[in-house]
């Protein structure tokens, strides 16, 4: 059923992740950990065309975008890693639009996920979503997307420690953080509650469970003075008017002729 | 927007049959259409039915599951594309009883004009649902706007109309309101797409790749990197862009070539006599079809989806 869980219906437990923009280090061990996994478990495989060819094409749940923000403030240009995957709406128009019922939430944990039996890959909900997480599969027809590993976080199979996301269980930074964001006392919560975790464009209505925690604000500071472009020019005597550069330019003339 | 060839077709072609279809009905219960003409019947409903139906099956072209295309049917409490699926399917239901009992010679009885009506309704219901899976859509600045599905009725109500004058005249019954009615809608569905496109050009691109990625509290925002190397399905899907010339080349083609040369055609169609009439009324039905086609490329190839913001593109 594409329409949304009522309010009485919902358990109140939002899964989801928090991901810290200010120890990402932008290395896709995320991305990869994540293809990895999901082609052998849910909506499997997660197949790529051409994947060593000229032109690849292929769905992946997860997708890391680098920034670079000028901060206009006399100190060099921040770099920011900022990975992107579906952020399990509370109001997810992705799933009011589905003309089949093959895209739904769950009431009991929030999770948003596609029925790959019943997707027909009309492509609707990847046209709903603002945040580019829904990435179609050509070589199955079938829409995918991020399942927040819901073939791992339940599955007692695993060890306790691997019952999180596979991306986050790969991040090397500890840049992400998983946990049930309706639950104010919840560890990935109060994270939020202190660093000032944000939702990604929040005009857009659909409510983002997942958040971002900013970069934190940088040290001020001086640049090293040996950074700085023209003494390093002038340490080799170009165009500084003295007799040597003068010296210099001469000879250049002369050896160009 | 990627402008899909098939959705093109689709919405152009079940466009102008679900106007001809509506005018058919209307035109039944108003007596203006005969009765007792079965072979009127089979090419005017069969043209009709047959834009719909081939419009319909080319929608499924572009599905990753055809073959699944009947669970489209189940979500209408919430999804516009699925209501637009059972819309079109219940029309066939009292425009097939309509087209029996033509062909089965009732001569204009109260049930046979309350069939028309009826097919009329499921049309109009139809088109409305059409343009409302665009409409609904609050990613696209140039869609999720009020004009949208009142410019797909207004253009399927054009074609349509178009449609019904060239078959009247073509069985000899053509009179001089059913052009100047299909003018009338002609007009009416280029001020609408006037109006539109002044909108969407004045409207301000005030969301930026700032406000996207939320780190415009830090400064100014540029793409370092894009996350692959080559083009994923978000970009070749929703990453389609038209350069601004050409899409304002192809606006006045369409208004110029399209629309007022349809309207001329219709004029000249008005003025001349005879067998004029006809050839005017033929050249008035492609400049139509050209018209909408362009219009619906543009349509979808002028749309700009908010999530390209993510992608380096600095305002949408």
């Amino acid at each position: 059923m594409t329409s949304l869980p009522t309010a009485e219906e919902r358990s109140g437990k939002k899964l989801g992740l928090v991901i810290d923009l200010d120890t990402c280090v932008g290395c896709h061990a995320c991305a990869v950990s994540c293809k990895e996994w999901n082609t052998q478990g849910y909506s499997a495989p997660l197949t790529d065309v051409n994947a060593y060819g000229s032109d690849p094409v292929g769905a992946w749940l997860n997708r890391i975008h680098s920034y670079e923000v000028d901060t206009e403030d006399g100190q060099p240009n921040r770099t920011v890693h900022f990975p992107r995957s579906c952020l399990h709406c509370e109001e997810p128009a992705c799933v009011t639009v589905c003309p089949t019922g093959a895209s739904y939430k769950r009431a009991e944990d929030g999770i948003v996920l596609v029925n790959p039996e019943t997707c027909i890959g009309c492509k609707l909900c990847s046209w709903a979503c603002p945040y580019g997480a829904r990435e179609y599969d050509p070589s199955h027809g079938v829409m995918k997307k991020c399942t927040l590993c819901v073939d791992r976080i339940y599955n007692e199979h695993l060890e306790p420690e691997d019952r999180q996301p596979a991306c986050v269980r790969a991040c090397p930074a500890g840049a992400r953080h998983y946990g049930d964001l309706g639950d104010p006392d919840s560890a990935v919560s109060k994270l939020v509650a202190e660093r000032g975790g944000y939702d990604l464009l929040p005009q857009s209505g659909y409510k983002p469970v997942n958040k971002y925690l900013p970069p934190r604000p940088r040290r001020t500071g001086t640049q090293p003075e040996a950074a700085k472009a023209p003494k390093a020019l002038e340490a080799l005597g170009a165009g500084d008017g003295s007799l040597a550069d003068q010296f210099f330019k001469w000879a250049d003339k002369v050896l160009t002729r | 927007m990627h402008p899909a060839y098939s959705v093109i077709f689709f919405t152009t072609a079940s466009g102008a049959g679900y106007g001809l279809l509506a005018m058919l009905g209307l035109g039944a219960a108003f007596g203006v259409v005969f009765p007792q003409s079965i072979w009127f019947c089979l090419v005017a409903l069969g043209l009709s039915l047959g834009l719909i139906t081939l419009g319909l099956l080319s929608s499924t072209f572009h599905l990753g599951h055809p073959e699944r295309a009947w669970r489209a049917f189940s979500q209408w409490r919430s999804s516009w594309l699925s209501r637009e699926g059972v819309a079109a399917v219940a029309t066939y239901v009292p425009a097939g009883l309509f087209g029996l009992l033509w062909l089965g010679g009732f001569d204009g009885g109260p049930v046979w004009k309350l069939l028309g009506v009826l097919s009329a309704v499921a049309a109009t219901i139809t088109v409305w649902c059409t343009g409302m899976i665009y409409g609904c859509l609050t990613t696209i600045r140039q869609w999720n706007n009020p004009l949208v599905a009142p410019i797909y009725m207004a253009l399927s109500a054009a074609t349509g109309l178009v449609l019904f004058a060239l078959l009247m005249q073509g069985f000899g019954a053509g009179q001089s309101w059913h052009v100047v009615l299909a003018i009338a809608a002609l007009v009416v569905a280029a001020a609408l797409k006037l109006i539109y496109w002044r909108g969407i050009d004045q409207a301000p691109r005030d969301l930026t790749i700032g406000d996207a990625t939320g780190l415009g509290r830090l400064g100014t925002v540029r793409q370092f990197e894009a996350p692959h190397t080559q083009s994923n399905f978000v970009q070749r899907e929703m990453g389609f862009k038209v350069a601004r010339k050409h899409a304002s080349k192809l606006r006045r083609l369409c208004l110029l070539v399209g629309f007022a040369g349809c309207l001329a055609a219709c004029v000249l169609a008005l003025l001349l006599p005879g067998a004029g009439t006809m050839v005017f009324l033929v050249i008035a039905t492609a400049a139509a079809g050209f018209a909408v086609v362009v219009e619906r490329w543009l349509f979808f190839a002028e749309a700009e989806h908010v999530v390209n913001l993510f992608y380096g593109t600095e305002r949408a």
